[in-house]
C-alpha cells in the first residue's frame, strides 16, 4: 500500500509524475551528494598509495557527515583490513568500498512495512521538537490521495500552539479530512475519535499526528505508550507503523533518540527530513547499525510533492553517482 | 548514559600518580579519548583539530596537583579551554539609541524561533521593555497564528496584519504600531529557511535593511551536527548575526554545535532555550555549556571549592545525623557557616549538573543576607532549645526575636525551613549516592554530601 517507488513497479499507479522520481531523488539530495560525496573524491583525488593519513581524511569525511566516531571507524577498519591483505592497491577503489559499505548496512535493515489484515492502515508520526512532523503528514497524505487512497488525519498534537491549525491546512491543500478537538485535549482522546471513524467508515489510512517531545522527557514518552494502548483498543493490530522523524541536520544525539522513541513507542521505520539542505543525515546509518531500524521515506523540501519512498540501493546509487 | 570525559581519564591515567609530569607518552590516549568525546557532542571536527593542538600545548609538562586526580586536572584543562571559545559575553540585548529597538529572530526550519520569540518578548518586559511581536512567516502553515496564540497567552502585544501582506509590509506594520503605542521593542519572527536558499536569504537581507535590527539571533538547536557550522556560516555572511540562542538545552544533547557556532561567527552565545513553556529561556553561561559538552555538570570546579573550604569530617557528621535524625538546630547554622565559606551560593549552584535533585535547585534564589540572619537567630537560641525545636514555644520565640534582633515571624519561618530541610535532606540523602552522576565524581560529590544544601533559606 506504501509502495517503494524504486522497488517493484506498482500496478494501480496514477498519472505519471511530470519528473522521473529518479531526477526528483537526485535534485533533492543534490547538496547531501555535494557533502559527502565530493569530499571522498577530493581526499582520494591524485593520490594513489593508500596510507593511514589518507585512511584518517576518509574517516573524517565520514565524522563530518554525522555518521558518528564508532560507525565511521568501523567502517574505515574493515577497509583497511582489506588494505592489509592487499586485496585494495589503488586509492581510486577506496570511494566504491565505502559505498558498499554503506549500502550493506542500510540494505541489512530493510524490510517490508507491516499491512493492516482489515481495516485502516494506523500510522503514528512522532520524534522531537520542530523535525518535520505535521509536514511529513501531510505530505503522507498527498503520497495517498494521489493513489486514490482514503485517508484521515488526526491532531494528536494538541499541545503547541496553532499545531492543529497547521495540520487543518495541510488536510486542505491534501483533500482529506482531520479529526480534532480543541487545543490542550488528551491527545489519546482524540486519536480513539479518529480510529474508531476511520473505521467506521472503512477508511484506508489513518495517520496521527503527536506533539514533539525530547526523548528525555518520560511523563511525556509515556503519554506516547497510552496513545498506542488506546490504538490497539480500537483497532488491534494499530499502529501499523510508528515513524520516527529526524531532521537530516541531526548530530550525535539521534542515536538516542532513536534509542528511546523506540523503546517508549515502538518505532518502526525512520523519516529523514531536510535533506534539501546541506545536512547529510550521516546518523541514521548509525541508527540502522545500531537500532536496525529502516528509512522509510526522505523528505527534500515544504511542498506537498517533497517526501520521496527510500530505497537503499537507489539512494546511495545516485549519491555516488 | 554516556560515561563523561573525567571518568574516562580517570581509567586512562590509572597509571599516573602522585608527582609524576603530563608528557607526550602518558597524554596520548587520553588525547584520543578527549577527540572523541567532542566529536561524539558534535563539536566540528576542524574546530576538534584547533582545539586538540591547543589542548595539547596546555597539558604537556604541567604538574599532576595533589588536590586532583590526572584524569580531573586534564578535564579541567580541556573544559577551560572550550570555555575560552565559547566567550564569556553577558546575555544582554543591546538597544538602540533612538526605540524602538528592533530585533531580528532567524534560523533554520524547526530550529525553535518562534517559541524564542515568545520566551524573548516575556523576558524583556519583565525587564522593564515594552515589547511588540511579529510574525513574518507567511509560508508555513499557520506560522503566523502560532505566533499570535503565543501572544495571547502571554498577554503582550503582537502586529497581526492582514492576510495578504508581505514580510516587509508586516514590519513596517509592526514599527508603525510600536511608534503609535509606545512601544520600545520589536520582535521580528521570521520563517524558517535553508542558508542555500537564496531567494529566502535574499529576503532576510532586505527586512534588514528596511529595519534596521539592533540584533538579528540566530537561532540554533542543540542537537544539530556537523552541518551546524555550514549553516551558521552563511547566515552570519548574508546578514551578520549579533548573536546566538541555542535550543532545546532541555534535553540530553552535548549541544558541541554551539562551539562550532562560536568558532565560525565569532558571535556570542546569548540565551539558551530550557523548555517549550515560556519561563524555559535562561542566560547562556560558558562554563555550564563547557561542562556539558564534556557530559558533566561542572563539578570539577564545585569539587576544587569544596576541597578548599570544607571540613571533611564535620561533613561527614552532619551525614551521620541525618540518617540518624539528630540534625539539630545547631548543625543547621554549622552548615550554614561552612556554606557561606563557598562564597556566592548562586555561583555555586551554577556548577551543579542539571539533573536529579539538582534540576529543582536550579532557580532557587540566594538570598546571603538571609543567611545572616538565620545564624543569628540560632545563636540568640539556648544550648537546649538548639538540641531540640520542639520546645521553642511563643515566649521562647518572643525572647529569640529580641535577642537576634529579628521578628518573631522570621523566627516561625527560620522553624519553619528547618523543619523542611531535615525532611528535604533526609529524602535526598537516600536518593544522591546512587544517582544519576555516576563515577567517581559522582562517588565523590555523594560523600561530600553536598545533597543537604537544599531547604536552606532560599526559594
Ligand atoms: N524542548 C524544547 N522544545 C523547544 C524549545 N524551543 C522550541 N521548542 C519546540 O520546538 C518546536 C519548533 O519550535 P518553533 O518555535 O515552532 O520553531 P520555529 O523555528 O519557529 O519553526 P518554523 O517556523 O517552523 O521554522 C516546537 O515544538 C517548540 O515547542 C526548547 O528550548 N526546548
Ligand atoms: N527544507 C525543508 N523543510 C522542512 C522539511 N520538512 C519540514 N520542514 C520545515 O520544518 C519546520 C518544522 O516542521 P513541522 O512539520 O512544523 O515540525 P514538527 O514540529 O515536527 O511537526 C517547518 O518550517 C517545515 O516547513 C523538509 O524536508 N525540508
Ligand atoms: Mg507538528
Ligand atoms: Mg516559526
Amino acid at each position: 500500500m506504501f509502495p517503494s517507488l524504486f522497488g517493484k513497479q506498482d500496478a494501480e499507479k496514477a498519472e505519471p509524475p511530470k519528473t522521473s522520481l529518479l531526477d526528483r531523488l537526485k535534485q533533492g539530495i543534490q547538496k547531501t551528494r555535494a557533502g559527502l560525496v565530493d569530499r571522498i573524491e577530493d581526499t582520494i583525488s591524485g593520490r594513489k598509495e593508500i596510507n593511514a593519513e589518507l585512511l584518517e581524511e576518509l574517516e573524517y569525511a565520514l565524522i563530518s557527515a554525522d555518521i558518528g566516531v564508532r560507525t565511521s571507524t568501523e567502517i574505515l577498519e574493515r577497509i583497511r583490513q582489506r588494505v592489509d591483505r592487499r586485496l585494495v592497491n589503488d586509492a581510486a577503489e577506496l570511494k566504491n568500498l565505502i559505498r558498499e559499505q554503506l549500502l550493506e548496512i542500510l540494505q541489512a535493515v530493510e524490510r517490508a512495512p507491516v499491512q493492516p489484515e482489515s481495516g485502516p492502515r494506523v500510522v503514528m508520526v512522532v520524534g522531537v521538537n520542530g523535525v518535520g512532523k505535521t509536514t511529513t503528514i501531510g505530505k503522507l497524505a498527498h503520497l495517498l490521495r494521489e493513489r486514490n487512497k482514503s485517508v484521515l488525519l488526526c491532531a494528536s498534537d494538541t499541545f503547541r500552539a496553532a499545531a492543529i491549525e497547521q495540520l487543518e491546512v495541510w488536510g486542505k491543500r491534501t483533500g482529506v479530512e482531520v479529526v480534532r478537538q480543541g487545543s490542550g485535549a488528551d491527545p489519546s482522546a482524540v486519536l480513539f475519535d479518529g480510529l474508531q471513524s476511520a473505521k467506521a467508515r472503512g477508511l484506508d489510512h489513518v495517520i496521527i499526528d503527536t506533539a514533539g517531545r525530547l526523548h528525555t522527557k518520560s511523563n511525556l514518552m509515556a503519554e506516547l505508550e497510552k496513545m498506542q494502548r488506546t490504538a490497539a483498543r480500537v483497532i488491534p493490530e494499530a499502529p501499523h507503523e510508528v515513524l520516527l522523524v529526524m531532521d537530516a541536520t541531526t548530530g550525535q544525539n539521534g542515536l538516542e533518540q532513536a534509542r528511546r522513541f523506540t523503546e517508549s513507542a515502538g518505532v518502526s521505520g525512520i523519516v529523514l527530513t531536510k535533506l534539501d539542505g546541506t545536512a547529510k543525515g550521516g546518523v541514521v546509518v548509525a541508527i540502522a547499525r545500531e537500532l536496525n531500524l529502516p528509512i522509510r521515506y526522505i523528505g527534500v523540501g515544504e511542498q506537498a510533492a517533497d517526501l520521496l519512498p527510500f530505497d537503499a540501493s537507489r539512494f546511495i546509487e545516485t549519491l555516488f553517482a | 548514559m554516556f560515561e563523561n570525559l573525567s571518568d574516562k581519564l580517570q581509567r586512562v591515567f590509572k597509571n599516573l600518580r602522585g608527582e609524576g609530569k603530563l608528557t607526550a607518552e602518558n597524554m596520548e590516549a587520553a588525547l584520543r579519548e578527549i577527540r572523541v568525546a567532542l566529536l561524539e557532542a558534535d563539536v566540528h571536527f576542524r574546530v576538534v583539530k584547533t582545539l586538540m593542538e591547543n589542548i595539547k600545548q596546555k597539558a604537556m609538562g604541567e604538574e599532576v596537583l595533589s588536590a586532583l586526580t590526572p584524569g580531573q586536572q586534564v578535564t579541567k584543562i580541556v573544559r577551560d579551554e572550550l570555555v575560552k571559545v565559547l566567550g564569556t559575553h553577558p546575555s544582554r540585548l543591546r538597544t538602540a539609541n533612538e526605540p524602538p529597538t528592533v530585533v531580528m529572530i532567524v534560523g533554520l526550519q524547526g530550529s525553535g524561533k518562534t517559541t524564542s520569540t515568545g520566551k524573548l518578548a516575556r523576558w524583556c518586559s519583565k525587564n522593564g521593555h515594552s515589547p511588540i511581536m511579529v510574525s513574518v512567516d507567511v509560508y508555513r502553515p499557520a506560522a503566523r497564528h502560532q505566533l499570535a496564540v503565543i501572544a495571547r497567552d502571554l498577554k503582550l502585544p503582537v502586529y497581526q496584519g492582514g492576510e495578504a501582506e508581505k514580510p516587509l509590509e508586516l514590519a513596517r506594520g509592526a514599527r508603525r504600531e510600536a511608534m503609535q503605542t509606545g512601544r520600545d521593542l520589536i520582535l521580528v519572527d521570521t520563517a524558517g529557511r535553508l542558508h542555500i536558499d537564496d531567494e529566502l536569504m535574499t529576503e532576510l537581507s532586505q527586512l534588514k535593511e528596511s529595519l534596521n535590527p539592533t540584533e538579528i539571533l540566530f537561532v540554533a538547536d542543540a542537537m544539530t551536527g556537523q552541518d551546524a557550522v555550514k549553516s551558521a556560516d552563511e547566515f552570519h555572511k548574508r546578514l551578520g548575526i549579533t548573536g546566538v540562542i541555542l535550543t532545546k538545552m532541555d534535553g540530553d544533547a552535548r549541544g558541541g554545535a554551539a562551539l562550532s557556532i562560536r568558532e565560525v561567527t565569532s558571535q556570542p552565545l546569548k540565551f539558551v532555550g530550557v523548555g517549550e513553556k515560556f519561563d524555559g529561556l535562561e542566560a547562556f553561561h560558558p562554563e555550564r555549556v563547557a561542562s556539558r559538552i564534556l557530559g558533566m555538570g561542572d563539578v570539577l570546579s564545585l569539587i576544587e571549592k569544596v576541597e578548599q573550604n570544607i571540613d571533611q569530617k564535620k561533613a561527614e557528621e552532619m551525614q551521620r545525623k541525618l540518617l540518624e535524625d539528630e540534625f539539630t538546630l545547631a548543625d543547621f547554622r554549622d552548615q550554614m557557616k561552612q556554606l557561606s565559606k563557598l562564597g556566592s551560593l548562586e555561583s555555586l549552584l551554577g556548577m551543579m549538573p542539571q539533573v536529579g535533585p539538582f534540576k529543582e535547585m536550579k532557580n532557587a534564589k540566594v538570598d546571603e543576607k538571609e543567611m545572616t540572619r538565620v545564624v543569628a537567630i540560632i545563636d540568640s537560641m539556648t544550648e537546649r532549645e538548639r538540641a531540640n525545636h520542639m520546645i521553642i514555644n511563643g515566649s521562647r520565640r518572643r525572647r529569640i526575636a529580641k535577642g537576634s534582633g529579628t521578628t518573631v515571624q522570621e523566627v516561625n519561618s527560620l522553624l519553619k525551613q528547618y523543619a523542611q530541610a531535615r525532611k528535604m535532606m533526609k529524602s535526598l540523602t537516600g536518593g544522591l549516592s546512587g544517582g544519576k552522576m555516576g563515577g567517581a565524581l559522582g562517588r565523590k560529590l555523594a560523600k561530600m554530601k553536598l545533597g543537604g544544601m537544599p531547604g536552606m533559606p532560599w526559594n
